[in-house]
């Protein structure tokens, strides 16, 4: 693992696209890039992986329906089969319509909320955790690329600053 | 310049030749007596016994409150069978509006799409306009279809409204209290000025756009942005009564509120799919070079959400009359379960489920056969939906999908096809001086 990384400051998003897609093409590997806001097409630029969050979105939605068709049709049907103002209770499809709205929520409310607990963990957010921009100014107006070094300083520095870094600063990586 | 393939043509020839041949099939095995009409019934085999309950019960609720019961016996068997014969003899009628109404309705839903795009200043569909300006070529024959085939019943040539027939008035308060409204010269006044202003500002904002082709600044632009804005308001109002007057009319005794949105969400979809349908085709045939699957993306995603919000009006407007019972609201539902419960059952898995599962995931929506193959579901589904609007109160229980009504079905498709293609071929299929044309050129999402 190394132990020293290269920081590199931007303060403009397109050369920032740039500068990453010069260093992808000269084969460094970036750790990181700190944003203030999204910048369109980064992802595709660092080469990232696209996201998997749609498709447990959709899953946890089958659990939702699940749940609410499987609780409906204890309640209403099976448990106790009650007359209530004339609605057939005889089977889950005769009185299917009424149940909708809640398999229609229910589906909804899981799939998003699940979501959003597994985009939390996975982004390892929650509250009171320690927070890990390396530099105040990436929420500001500055955006970094951090790449790690070994054993090629010079050569990553000059790379950086062609690519029009605004300010380069080689840190000291506590391994976490 | 789009090149009408020679192919296509004579496949649309054929199309309406095969379509003529099972209208007049259809017109011609029609019966013209009660005799006739119960030989049918018979040697179709199926219980008369059966159908006889249900066909009763459309009875009582369609000749609304006939108060004598008295002579009930002979009276009823006779009367009975007349209402057969009326049924059987609409068949071919029924076929043929449900497709004329169907073809024309696409036209309709893709007008309303353009004129929304305009009035929006969407930036990724102009080069798409060429396309709908094409489908929406189709408005003029298709909407004479229509209003000749509503003169006709007018002139008593057949029984799709019952509320034309004067005799059935006459004995009927409920027809009687809206005569001021359901009746036939007010009926086709209605039908001709709705006609009339959707022609009327497909052919101007056509006019216009193929005007700012050749001009040198943007006025033509911004006057077809201003019409196409006022076209949507005349246009809400209009396909309201417009879908009153030539569907939920077909069953006077019954009304709901959200009719007039839901048979747009099917017209809306409809279109959209039909325009995702031809600019695949176009594309695959190397014209619209520009077009690239973002634009696909996007009609997908628009045949998705307007399935889903179809869905949503069809539940809503079935749940509250499910859910309240109120007999003279049910009785609508009550038929169609009774009678068509497959084609009122499968047009939701066709129309909703089969969409929504296959149109989720974005990278389905990108590819052209998905498309394509959804397109034909959806299609398929809303002309069922069509067909369950008009049929129950028109042929009841002696529905059937023959030879009529796929040789109505073919008839349309094929002139359609022919006319929307046609149209395609008298102006260039990329808008030249389209302000937001540059931006729909390298439109990505």
């Amino acid at each position: 693992m190394a132990s020293k990384a290269i920081h590199a400051y931007y303060d403009d998003d397109d050369v920032l696209m740039l500068a990453v897609k010069r260093v992808k093409a000269a084969k460094h590997h970036i750790e990181e890039v700190y944003c203030p806001f999204p910048v369109h097409g980064l992802d595709k630029a660092m080469g990232l992986a696209p996201t998997r969050l749609a498709i447990t979105a959709f899953l946890y939605g089958c659990v939702g329906l699940t749940v609410a068709t499987v609780m409906m049709n204890f309640i209403m049907i099976e448990d106790w089969p009650q007359d209530i103002g004339g609605k057939p209770s005889f089977s889950y499809l005769e009185n299917m319509p009424a149940f909708v709205p809640i398999m229609f929520e229910l589906t909804v409310f899981f799939a998003a909320h699940l979501m959003v607990i597994t985009f939390y963990m996975r982004s390892r957010l929650w509250p009171f955790k320690e927070a890990e921009n390396p530099d105040v100014r990436t929420t500001d107006d500055h955006f970094l690329m951090e790449i790690d070094i070994h054993d090629n300083e010079k050569e990553l520095k000059d790379l950086l600053l062609d690519t029009g870094a605004v300010e380069i600063n080689i840190v000291e990586k506590n391994s976490h | 310049m789009y090149k009408f393939s020679n192919k296509l043509k004579i496949g649309s020839f054929i199309l309406m030749a095969l379509g003529i041949l099972g209208i007049a099939i259809g017109f011609i095995s029609a019966p013209s007596t009660v005799e006739e009409a119960k030989a049918i019934v018979a040697s179709h085999g199926d219980g008369h016994g059966d159908a006889h309950g249900a066909a009763d019960a459309h009875e009582v609720a369609a000749s609304g409150h006939v108060e004598a019961v008295e002579s009930h016996g002979e009276a009823h068997d006779s009367s009975h069978d007349e209402h057969l014969l009326h049924q059987l003899q609409n068949k071919p009628w029924a076929a043929l509006y449900v497709a004329a109404f169907f073809f024309f309705m696409i036209a309709l839903g893709v007008l309303a799409f353009y004129a929304i795009q305009r009035a929006a200043q969407a930036g990724w569909s102009p080069l798409l306009f060429r396309v709908m300006e094409g489908i929406t070529a189709y408005l003029v024959p298709g909407g004479v279809i229509v209003f000749v085939i509503l003169l006709l019943s007018v002139l008593h040539m057949n029984h799709l409204f019952v509320w034309m027939d004067a005799d059935v008035v006459a004995h009927d308060k409920l027809l009687q209290g809206k005569a001021g409204y359901l009746n036939p010269t007010f009926f086709l006044i209605r039908a001709a000025i709705f006609l009339a202003g959707w022609i009327f500002y497909r052919e101007y904002s056509r006019k216009l756009s193929l005007r700012q082709d050749e001009s040198d600044d943007n006025s033509n632009f911004k006057l077809n942005f201003r019409w196409s804005a006022g076209f949507l308001v005349f246009y809400l109002v209009s396909e309201s009564i417009m879908s009153w007057d030539w569907i939920m009319s077909v069953d006077p005794h019954w009304f709901s509120t959200l009719f007039g949105w839901y048979v747009f969400a099917s017209m809306f979809v409809s279109g959209i799919t039909v325009i995702a349908m031809v600019t695949v085709y176009l594309k695959s045939r190397g014209y619209l070079p520009d077009v690239n699957n973002s634009h696909i993306h996007d009609l997908a995603k628009f045949m998705f959400g307007i399935s889903i919000f179809w869905t949503y009006l069809w539940f809503s407007q079935f749940m509250l009359i499910w859910y309240s019972n109120i007999p003279e609201e049910v009785t609508y539902y009550v038929t169609r379960i009774a009678d068509y419960r497959l084609p009122f059952f499968g047009m939701i898995v066709m129309n909703f489920l089969f969409p929504v599962l296959l149109l989720m995931n974005s990278d389905f929506k990108r590819m052209n056969w998905f498309v394509i193959l959804t397109g034909i579901v959806i299609l398929a589904g809303h002309y069922m939906d069509i067909f369950n609007m008009i049929m129950p109160s028109t042929v009841g229980d002696q529905w059937f999908i023959g030879i009529p009504e796929i040789g109505a079905v073919l008839f349309f498709a094929g002139l359609f096809i022919f006319w929307v293609f046609r149209a395609l071929t008298t102006a260039p299929l990329q808008p030249k001086r389209n302000p937001f044309i540059e931006e729909s050129r390298h439109f990505h999402y």
